[in-house]
Protein backbone atom coordinates (compact mmCIF):
# COMPACT_ATOMS: atom_id res chain seq x y z
CA UNK A 1 0.00 0.00 0.00
CA UNK A 2 1.38 3.49 -1.32
CA UNK A 3 0.39 6.53 1.03
CA UNK A 4 -1.05 9.02 -1.00
CA UNK A 5 1.77 12.39 -2.03
CA UNK A 6 3.28 14.14 0.91
CA UNK A 7 5.79 16.92 1.33
CA UNK A 8 8.51 16.10 3.54
CA UNK A 9 10.16 18.63 5.89
CA UNK A 10 13.06 17.43 9.03
CA UNK A 11 13.33 20.72 10.67
CA UNK A 12 16.48 20.74 12.97
CA UNK A 13 14.91 22.91 15.66
CA UNK A 14 11.96 23.15 18.02
CA UNK A 15 11.47 26.42 16.79
CA UNK A 16 11.42 25.56 12.73
CA UNK A 17 8.70 23.00 13.53
CA UNK A 18 6.92 24.97 15.33
CA UNK A 19 7.20 27.84 12.41
CA UNK A 20 6.29 24.79 9.56
CA UNK A 21 3.53 24.69 11.07
CA UNK A 22 2.17 27.63 11.35
CA UNK A 23 3.27 28.80 7.79
CA UNK A 24 1.68 25.18 6.64
CA UNK A 25 -1.17 25.03 8.48
CA UNK A 26 -4.23 22.48 8.96
CA UNK A 27 -2.45 20.44 5.30
CA UNK A 28 0.35 19.44 7.97
CA UNK A 29 0.89 16.41 10.35
CA UNK A 30 3.63 15.74 12.87
CA UNK A 31 5.87 12.38 12.24
CA UNK A 32 7.08 11.28 15.12
CA UNK A 33 7.60 7.58 15.73
CA UNK A 34 4.83 7.35 12.45
CA UNK A 35 3.61 4.03 13.76
CA UNK A 36 -0.01 5.22 14.24
CA UNK A 37 0.43 7.84 11.26
CA UNK A 38 2.06 6.13 8.72
CA UNK A 39 -0.62 2.86 8.54
CA UNK A 40 -3.20 5.35 8.59
CA UNK A 41 -1.81 6.93 5.36
CA UNK A 42 -1.11 3.87 4.00
CA UNK A 43 -5.00 2.95 4.59
CA UNK A 44 -5.52 6.70 2.83
CA UNK A 45 -7.38 6.90 5.90
CA UNK A 46 -5.00 10.29 6.71
CA UNK A 47 -3.98 12.14 3.17
CA UNK A 48 -1.75 15.05 4.89
CA UNK A 49 -0.11 17.69 2.05
CA UNK A 50 2.86 17.91 4.33
CA UNK A 51 4.91 15.75 7.04
CA UNK A 52 6.59 17.38 9.58
CA UNK A 53 9.50 15.01 10.89
CA UNK A 54 10.69 15.71 14.38
CA UNK A 55 13.02 12.54 15.02
CA UNK A 56 16.12 14.76 14.32
CA UNK A 57 14.98 17.24 17.39
CA UNK A 58 17.38 14.92 19.94
CA UNK A 59 16.80 17.36 22.57
CA UNK A 60 13.18 15.94 23.35
CA UNK A 61 13.95 12.51 23.68
CA UNK A 62 14.73 12.39 27.46
CA UNK A 63 13.48 10.76 30.37
CA UNK A 64 14.45 12.30 33.59
CA UNK A 65 13.54 13.13 36.96
CA UNK A 66 13.28 17.05 38.11
CA UNK A 67 12.20 18.61 41.52
CA UNK A 68 8.76 16.05 42.20
CA UNK A 69 8.28 15.36 38.76
CA UNK A 70 8.77 12.84 35.93
CA UNK A 71 9.72 14.62 32.46
CA UNK A 72 9.27 12.41 29.44
CA UNK A 73 10.01 13.96 26.53
CA UNK A 74 8.09 14.08 23.55
CA UNK A 75 10.38 11.96 21.53
CA UNK A 76 11.26 9.31 24.07
CA UNK A 77 10.62 6.18 22.64
CA UNK A 78 8.55 3.56 23.67
CA UNK A 79 11.79 0.95 24.04
CA UNK A 80 13.60 3.56 26.04
CA UNK A 81 10.81 3.47 28.80
CA UNK A 82 10.62 -0.53 28.69
CA UNK A 83 14.49 -0.50 29.53
CA UNK A 84 14.74 2.14 31.86
CA UNK A 85 15.88 1.88 34.97
CA UNK A 86 14.60 4.55 36.84
CA UNK A 87 11.06 3.79 35.47
CA UNK A 88 11.46 -0.15 36.41
CA UNK A 89 12.25 1.23 39.96
CA UNK A 90 10.10 3.88 40.46
CA UNK A 91 7.28 4.16 37.67
CA UNK A 92 6.61 0.32 37.03
CA UNK A 93 3.25 1.43 35.88
CA UNK A 94 4.83 2.92 32.75
CA UNK A 95 6.91 -0.35 32.16
CA UNK A 96 3.50 -2.09 32.26
CA UNK A 97 2.04 0.14 30.05
CA UNK A 98 4.73 0.37 27.46
CA UNK A 99 5.72 -3.40 27.08
CA UNK A 100 2.10 -4.07 26.28
CA UNK A 101 1.87 -1.77 23.40
CA UNK A 102 1.74 -3.44 20.07
CA UNK A 103 5.62 -5.71 19.80
CA UNK A 104 9.23 -5.08 20.46
CA UNK A 105 10.00 -3.87 16.55
CA UNK A 106 6.87 -0.95 17.04
CA UNK A 107 8.22 0.02 20.13
CA UNK A 108 11.84 0.71 19.42
CA UNK A 109 10.40 3.79 16.83
CA UNK A 110 6.55 4.56 18.49
CA UNK A 111 7.41 7.47 21.05
CA UNK A 112 5.29 8.42 24.14
CA UNK A 113 4.32 11.82 22.95
CA UNK A 114 2.92 10.39 19.97
CA UNK A 115 0.80 7.95 21.49
CA UNK A 116 -0.77 10.24 23.76
CA UNK A 117 -0.92 13.12 21.21
CA UNK A 118 -3.02 10.69 18.56
CA UNK A 119 -5.17 10.90 20.78
CA UNK A 120 -6.53 7.95 20.54
CA UNK A 121 -8.61 6.37 23.08
CA UNK A 122 -7.37 2.75 22.08
CA UNK A 123 -3.92 3.61 23.03
CA UNK A 124 -2.34 2.52 26.01
CA UNK A 125 -0.58 5.78 27.75
CA UNK A 126 -3.88 8.03 27.97
CA UNK A 127 -5.62 6.32 30.95
CA UNK A 128 -2.19 5.60 32.69
CA UNK A 129 -1.91 9.06 32.25
CA UNK A 130 -4.84 10.08 33.65
CA UNK A 131 -4.97 7.92 36.66
CA UNK A 132 -0.99 9.23 37.22
CA UNK A 133 -2.62 12.86 37.12
CA UNK A 134 -0.27 13.93 34.30
CA UNK A 135 -0.05 17.33 32.56
CA UNK A 136 0.87 17.69 28.97
CA UNK A 137 3.63 20.41 27.93
CA UNK A 138 3.19 21.91 24.77
CA UNK A 139 4.79 25.07 22.65
CA UNK A 140 3.38 26.85 19.88
CA UNK A 141 4.22 30.16 18.06
CA UNK A 142 4.94 33.12 20.76
CA UNK A 143 7.85 35.78 21.47
CA UNK A 144 10.66 35.46 22.77
CA UNK A 145 9.70 36.24 26.22
CA UNK A 146 6.44 34.12 26.02
CA UNK A 147 8.45 31.28 24.03
CA UNK A 148 4.73 29.80 23.22
CA UNK A 149 4.21 27.05 26.18
CA UNK A 150 1.36 26.18 27.89
CA UNK A 151 0.64 23.66 30.28
CA UNK A 152 -2.33 21.25 29.97
CA UNK A 153 -3.90 19.47 32.55
CA UNK A 154 -4.48 15.73 31.59
CA UNK A 155 -8.46 15.72 32.08
CA UNK A 156 -8.54 18.67 29.39
CA UNK A 157 -6.13 17.37 27.09
CA UNK A 158 -8.50 13.95 25.60
CA UNK A 159 -11.58 15.82 23.54
CA UNK A 160 -12.90 12.74 21.96
CA UNK A 161 -11.60 10.25 19.59
CA UNK A 162 -8.37 11.38 17.86
CA UNK A 163 -9.12 15.06 19.29
CA UNK A 164 -7.26 16.80 21.70
CA UNK A 165 -6.74 19.86 22.84
CA UNK A 166 -3.40 20.46 20.78
CA UNK A 167 -4.18 23.52 18.30
CA UNK A 168 -2.25 22.83 14.67
CA UNK A 169 0.28 24.95 15.18
CA UNK A 170 1.49 23.28 18.60
CA UNK A 171 3.40 20.66 19.46
CA UNK A 172 3.32 18.19 22.45
CA UNK A 173 7.03 18.75 24.06
CA UNK A 174 6.62 16.63 27.26
CA UNK A 175 4.71 14.98 30.10
CA UNK A 176 4.97 15.53 33.35
CA UNK A 177 4.37 13.05 35.94
CA UNK A 178 4.02 13.63 39.51
CA UNK A 179 6.60 11.60 41.85
CA UNK A 180 4.83 9.02 43.62
CA UNK A 181 5.17 10.67 47.37
CA UNK A 182 5.08 8.81 50.44
CA UNK A 183 3.45 5.09 49.91
CA UNK A 184 1.86 4.70 46.83
CA UNK A 185 2.15 2.14 44.40
CA UNK A 186 0.36 2.08 40.56
CA UNK A 187 0.19 -0.52 38.09
CA UNK A 188 -1.86 -0.93 34.63
CA UNK A 189 -3.60 -4.36 33.19
CA UNK A 190 -4.47 -4.94 29.32
CA UNK A 191 -6.16 -7.44 28.01
CA UNK A 192 -5.18 -8.05 24.48
CA UNK A 193 -6.03 -10.82 21.82
CA UNK A 194 -2.84 -11.64 20.71
CA UNK A 195 0.69 -9.86 21.01
CA UNK A 196 0.47 -6.53 19.23
CA UNK A 197 -3.62 -5.84 19.53
CA UNK A 198 -5.30 -2.82 20.69
CA UNK A 199 -6.62 -3.62 24.28
CA UNK A 200 -9.90 -5.71 24.49
CA UNK A 201 -9.73 -3.45 27.67
CA UNK A 202 -7.23 -1.55 29.69
CA UNK A 203 -7.01 -0.42 33.36
CA UNK A 204 -4.74 1.96 35.25
CA UNK A 205 -4.85 2.15 38.76
CA UNK A 206 -2.76 4.68 41.70
CA UNK A 207 -3.13 4.62 45.16
CA UNK A 208 -1.67 6.71 48.09
CA UNK A 209 -1.70 5.64 51.38
CA UNK A 210 -2.01 7.17 54.78
CA UNK A 211 -0.95 4.25 57.20
CA UNK A 212 -3.23 1.02 55.96
CA UNK A 213 -5.96 3.88 54.71
CA UNK A 214 -6.10 4.91 50.78
CA UNK A 215 -5.65 8.48 50.93
CA UNK A 216 -5.98 9.21 46.68
CA UNK A 217 -7.07 7.00 44.23
CA UNK A 218 -6.31 7.41 40.81
CA UNK A 219 -8.35 5.19 38.30
CA UNK A 220 -8.75 5.40 34.57
CA UNK A 221 -9.74 2.79 31.64
CA UNK A 222 -8.47 1.87 27.68
CA UNK A 223 -10.49 1.67 24.94
CA UNK A 224 -13.67 1.60 26.60
CA UNK A 225 -15.23 5.26 25.75
CA UNK A 226 -14.47 8.02 23.47
CA UNK A 227 -11.29 9.44 25.21
CA UNK A 228 -9.51 7.31 28.14
CA UNK A 229 -12.26 7.34 31.00
CA UNK A 230 -11.46 8.45 34.05
CA UNK A 231 -13.60 6.04 36.80
CA UNK A 232 -14.28 8.71 39.18
CA UNK A 233 -17.00 6.50 41.27
CA UNK A 234 -14.46 3.71 41.70
CA UNK A 235 -11.48 6.02 43.39
CA UNK A 236 -13.92 7.82 45.36
CA UNK A 237 -15.07 4.50 46.64
CA UNK A 238 -11.34 3.50 47.53
CA UNK A 239 -10.52 6.72 49.90
CA UNK A 240 -10.73 5.93 53.38
CA UNK A 241 -10.71 2.07 53.38
CA UNK A 242 -8.18 -0.33 53.68
CA UNK A 243 -8.15 -1.43 49.61
CA UNK A 244 -9.17 -5.59 50.95
CA UNK A 245 -10.12 -7.61 47.80
CA UNK A 246 -13.77 -6.61 48.57
CA UNK A 247 -12.97 -2.93 48.18
CA UNK A 248 -11.11 -3.48 44.67
CA UNK A 249 -13.88 -5.99 43.07
CA UNK A 250 -16.40 -3.26 44.18
CA UNK A 251 -14.19 -0.25 42.65
CA UNK A 252 -14.07 -2.76 40.07
CA UNK A 253 -17.87 -2.90 39.58
CA UNK A 254 -17.85 1.35 39.43
CA UNK A 255 -15.51 1.66 37.14
CA UNK A 256 -17.42 -1.17 34.53
CA UNK A 257 -20.76 1.07 35.02
CA UNK A 258 -18.11 4.53 34.62
CA UNK A 259 -17.03 2.59 31.15
CA UNK A 260 -19.05 3.28 27.76
CA UNK A 261 -17.71 -0.07 25.59
CA UNK A 262 -19.08 -0.38 22.25
CA UNK A 263 -19.49 -3.86 20.97
CA UNK A 264 -17.43 -5.15 17.95
CA UNK A 265 -15.11 -7.72 16.94
CA UNK A 266 -13.19 -7.38 20.52
CA UNK A 267 -15.96 -8.42 22.11
CA UNK A 268 -19.21 -7.46 22.96
CA UNK A 269 -20.59 -4.25 25.44
CA UNK A 270 -21.45 -7.05 28.21
CA UNK A 271 -18.32 -8.50 27.65
CA UNK A 272 -16.28 -5.67 27.57
CA UNK A 273 -17.87 -4.56 31.11
CA UNK A 274 -16.92 -7.87 32.95
CA UNK A 275 -13.28 -7.14 31.22
CA UNK A 276 -13.24 -4.02 32.67
CA UNK A 277 -14.33 -5.10 36.50
CA UNK A 278 -12.05 -8.03 36.42
CA UNK A 279 -8.67 -5.66 35.06
CA UNK A 280 -9.82 -2.86 37.32
CA UNK A 281 -10.17 -5.42 40.33
CA UNK A 282 -6.04 -6.55 39.43
CA UNK A 283 -4.74 -3.34 38.50
CA UNK A 284 -5.85 -1.99 42.46
CA UNK A 285 -4.55 -5.06 44.04
CA UNK A 286 -1.49 -4.95 42.05
CA UNK A 287 -0.97 -1.62 42.80
CA UNK A 288 -1.81 -2.19 46.52
CA UNK A 289 1.00 -4.64 46.51
CA UNK A 290 4.19 -2.19 45.06
CA UNK A 291 2.58 -0.21 47.78
CA UNK A 292 3.44 -2.38 50.41
CA UNK A 293 7.24 -2.75 48.90
CA UNK A 294 6.17 -5.41 46.32
CA UNK A 295 7.53 -5.77 42.79
CA UNK B 1 5.22 15.08 -7.11
CA UNK B 2 7.85 15.62 -4.14
CA UNK B 3 10.85 14.25 -4.42
CA UNK B 4 14.42 14.26 -2.48
CA UNK B 5 17.67 13.15 -2.90
CA UNK B 6 18.85 10.86 0.02
CA UNK B 7 21.95 9.47 0.46
CA UNK B 8 22.30 6.17 3.22
CA UNK B 9 24.77 3.40 3.64
CA UNK B 10 23.16 0.29 3.13
CA UNK B 11 25.04 -3.05 4.15
CA UNK B 12 28.29 -1.11 3.70
CA UNK B 13 27.48 0.37 0.56
CA UNK B 14 26.77 4.01 0.54
CA UNK B 15 24.11 4.76 -1.87
CA UNK B 16 22.30 7.79 -3.27
CA UNK B 17 18.82 8.21 -4.63
CA UNK B 18 15.81 10.70 -6.02
CA UNK B 19 13.14 8.99 -4.12
CA UNK B 20 9.72 10.56 -4.35
CA UNK B 21 8.88 11.82 -0.13
CA UNK B 22 6.06 8.79 0.49
CA UNK B 23 8.41 5.98 -1.07
CA UNK B 24 8.69 3.18 1.73
CA UNK B 25 12.09 2.41 3.23
CA UNK B 26 11.19 -1.68 2.00
CA UNK B 27 10.54 -0.23 -1.51
CA UNK B 28 14.06 1.81 -1.95
CA UNK B 29 15.52 -1.63 -0.60
CA UNK B 30 13.41 -3.76 -2.86
CA UNK B 31 12.78 -1.76 -5.92
CA UNK B 32 15.92 0.34 -5.99
CA UNK B 33 18.35 -1.34 -4.48
CA UNK B 34 17.43 -5.01 -6.15
CA UNK B 35 17.43 -6.40 -2.48
CA UNK B 36 14.99 -8.22 -2.21
CA UNK B 37 15.91 -10.69 0.75
CA UNK B 38 13.75 -8.31 2.96
CA UNK B 39 10.23 -9.32 2.52
CA UNK B 40 7.33 -7.37 2.61
CA UNK B 41 3.93 -9.42 4.44
CA UNK B 42 1.39 -7.88 5.66
CA UNK B 43 2.52 -4.46 4.34
CA UNK B 44 0.01 -3.37 8.04
CA UNK B 45 2.76 -3.14 10.78
CA UNK B 46 2.31 -6.45 12.05
CA UNK B 47 4.16 -9.70 10.90
CA UNK B 48 7.84 -8.33 10.72
CA UNK B 49 9.11 -9.96 7.62
CA UNK B 50 10.18 -6.40 5.97
CA UNK B 51 12.48 -6.26 9.49
CA UNK B 52 15.83 -4.30 9.16
CA UNK B 53 18.23 -2.67 11.16
CA UNK B 54 18.15 1.50 10.81
CA UNK B 55 21.08 2.62 12.86
CA UNK B 56 21.58 -0.73 14.52
CA UNK B 57 17.88 -0.58 15.82
CA UNK B 58 15.08 -3.00 14.04
CA UNK B 59 12.41 -1.40 12.65
CA UNK B 60 9.59 -2.89 10.26
CA UNK B 61 10.73 -0.95 6.94
CA UNK B 62 7.20 -0.79 5.84
CA UNK B 63 6.69 1.35 8.34
CA UNK B 64 9.49 3.63 7.58
CA UNK B 65 9.60 6.67 4.72
CA UNK B 66 12.99 6.54 2.89
CA UNK B 67 13.85 9.93 3.07
CA UNK B 68 13.90 9.17 7.25
CA UNK B 69 16.73 6.56 6.34
CA UNK B 70 18.69 10.13 5.18
CA UNK B 71 22.37 10.16 6.24
CA UNK B 72 21.59 6.42 8.29
CA UNK B 73 22.97 3.29 8.10
CA UNK B 74 20.85 0.17 7.06
CA UNK B 75 21.13 -3.42 7.42
CA UNK B 76 19.61 -6.12 5.69
CA UNK B 77 19.52 -9.78 5.74
CA UNK B 78 22.27 -9.46 2.64
CA UNK B 79 24.37 -7.54 4.91
CA UNK B 80 24.72 -10.40 7.30
CA UNK B 81 27.12 -13.16 5.70
CA UNK B 82 30.41 -11.88 5.94
CA UNK B 83 33.31 -14.85 4.53
CA UNK B 84 31.30 -17.22 5.99
CA UNK B 85 27.77 -17.51 7.00
CA UNK B 86 26.78 -15.13 10.39
CA UNK B 87 25.95 -17.92 13.43
CA UNK B 88 22.33 -16.75 13.30
CA UNK B 89 22.20 -18.08 9.56
CA UNK B 90 24.07 -21.06 10.39
CA UNK B 91 21.54 -21.45 13.64
CA UNK B 92 18.04 -21.43 11.62
CA UNK B 93 19.89 -23.91 8.86
CA UNK B 94 21.06 -26.00 11.56
CA UNK B 95 18.31 -26.29 13.73
CA UNK B 96 16.10 -26.35 10.83
CA UNK B 97 14.56 -22.50 11.47
CA UNK B 98 12.73 -22.40 8.44
CA UNK B 99 9.97 -24.16 6.80
CA UNK B 100 8.62 -21.81 3.93
CA UNK B 101 11.26 -19.23 4.42
CA UNK B 102 9.04 -16.33 4.38
CA UNK B 103 9.72 -14.91 7.78
CA UNK B 104 13.23 -15.73 7.94
CA UNK B 105 15.06 -12.47 7.19
CA UNK B 106 12.64 -10.61 9.26
CA UNK B 107 13.32 -13.06 12.19
CA UNK B 108 17.22 -12.84 11.49
CA UNK B 109 17.16 -9.06 12.10
CA UNK B 110 15.03 -9.25 14.92
CA UNK B 111 17.59 -11.66 16.49
CA UNK B 112 20.06 -9.76 15.47
CA UNK B 113 18.78 -6.54 17.08
CA UNK B 114 17.81 -9.19 20.29
CA UNK B 115 21.52 -10.45 20.47
CA UNK B 116 23.25 -7.49 20.22
CA UNK B 117 21.65 -6.04 23.05
CA UNK B 118 21.41 -9.47 25.20
CA UNK B 119 23.77 -11.73 23.80
CA UNK B 120 22.42 -14.88 26.35
CA UNK B 121 18.75 -14.24 26.48
CA UNK B 122 16.62 -16.67 28.15
CA UNK B 123 14.09 -18.85 25.98
CA UNK B 124 11.39 -16.51 27.05
CA UNK B 125 13.62 -13.40 26.48
CA UNK B 126 14.01 -15.11 22.98
CA UNK B 127 9.95 -15.11 22.43
CA UNK B 128 9.99 -12.02 23.73
CA UNK B 129 12.33 -10.22 21.23
CA UNK B 130 10.44 -12.15 17.99
CA UNK B 131 7.12 -11.34 19.36
CA UNK B 132 7.01 -8.60 16.35
CA UNK B 133 7.57 -11.00 14.10
CA UNK B 134 5.33 -13.63 12.62
CA UNK B 135 5.44 -17.06 11.38
CA UNK B 136 2.67 -18.42 9.21
CA UNK B 137 4.29 -22.15 9.59
CA UNK B 138 4.04 -22.01 13.59
CA UNK B 139 7.39 -23.07 13.27
CA UNK B 140 8.58 -21.07 16.21
CA UNK B 141 9.99 -23.98 18.66
CA UNK B 142 13.07 -24.29 15.76
CA UNK B 143 13.94 -20.29 15.58
CA UNK B 144 13.93 -20.27 19.30
CA UNK B 145 16.28 -22.66 19.10
CA UNK B 146 18.17 -21.00 15.74
CA UNK B 147 18.96 -18.16 17.98
CA UNK B 148 19.94 -20.31 21.02
CA UNK B 149 22.36 -21.78 18.78
CA UNK B 150 23.95 -18.46 17.44
CA UNK B 151 23.52 -16.81 20.71
CA UNK B 152 25.97 -19.90 21.72
CA UNK B 153 28.52 -19.90 18.86
CA UNK B 154 28.63 -16.11 18.93
CA UNK B 155 29.39 -16.77 23.18
CA UNK B 156 32.26 -18.81 21.82
CA UNK B 157 33.70 -16.76 19.74
CA UNK B 158 33.91 -14.03 22.31
CA UNK B 159 35.36 -16.51 24.67
CA UNK B 160 38.06 -17.34 22.26
CA UNK B 161 39.07 -14.02 20.91
CA UNK B 162 39.67 -13.06 24.68
CA UNK B 163 41.56 -16.07 24.99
Amino acid sequence: MIPGSFNYHAPSSLDEAIKLLEDLGEDAKILAGGHSLIPMMKLRLAEPDHLVDINGLSDLDYIREDVGVLCIGAMARESALEKSELIAEKYPILKDTSEVIADPLVRNLATVGGNIAHGDPANDHPATMVALDAEVVVRGPGGLLDSGGRTIAIDDFFRGPLMTALAENEILTEIRVPCPNGKSGAAYKKLERKVGDYAIAGAAAVLNFDGDTCSKAGIALTNVGPTPVRASEAQDALVGTSVSQDDADKAGELAAAASQPVGDHRGSEEYKRAVVKVLTSRAIMKAKERAAGGN
Amino acid sequence: MATQSITLTINGESRTAEVEDRLLLVHLIRDNCALTGTHIGCDTTHCGACTVLLDGTAVKSCTVFAVQANGREVTTIEGMEGETLHPLQEGFMEEHGLQCGFCTPGMIMSSKHLLDHNPNPTEDEIRWGISGNLCRCTGYQNIVKAVQHASNKLQETTEEGGE
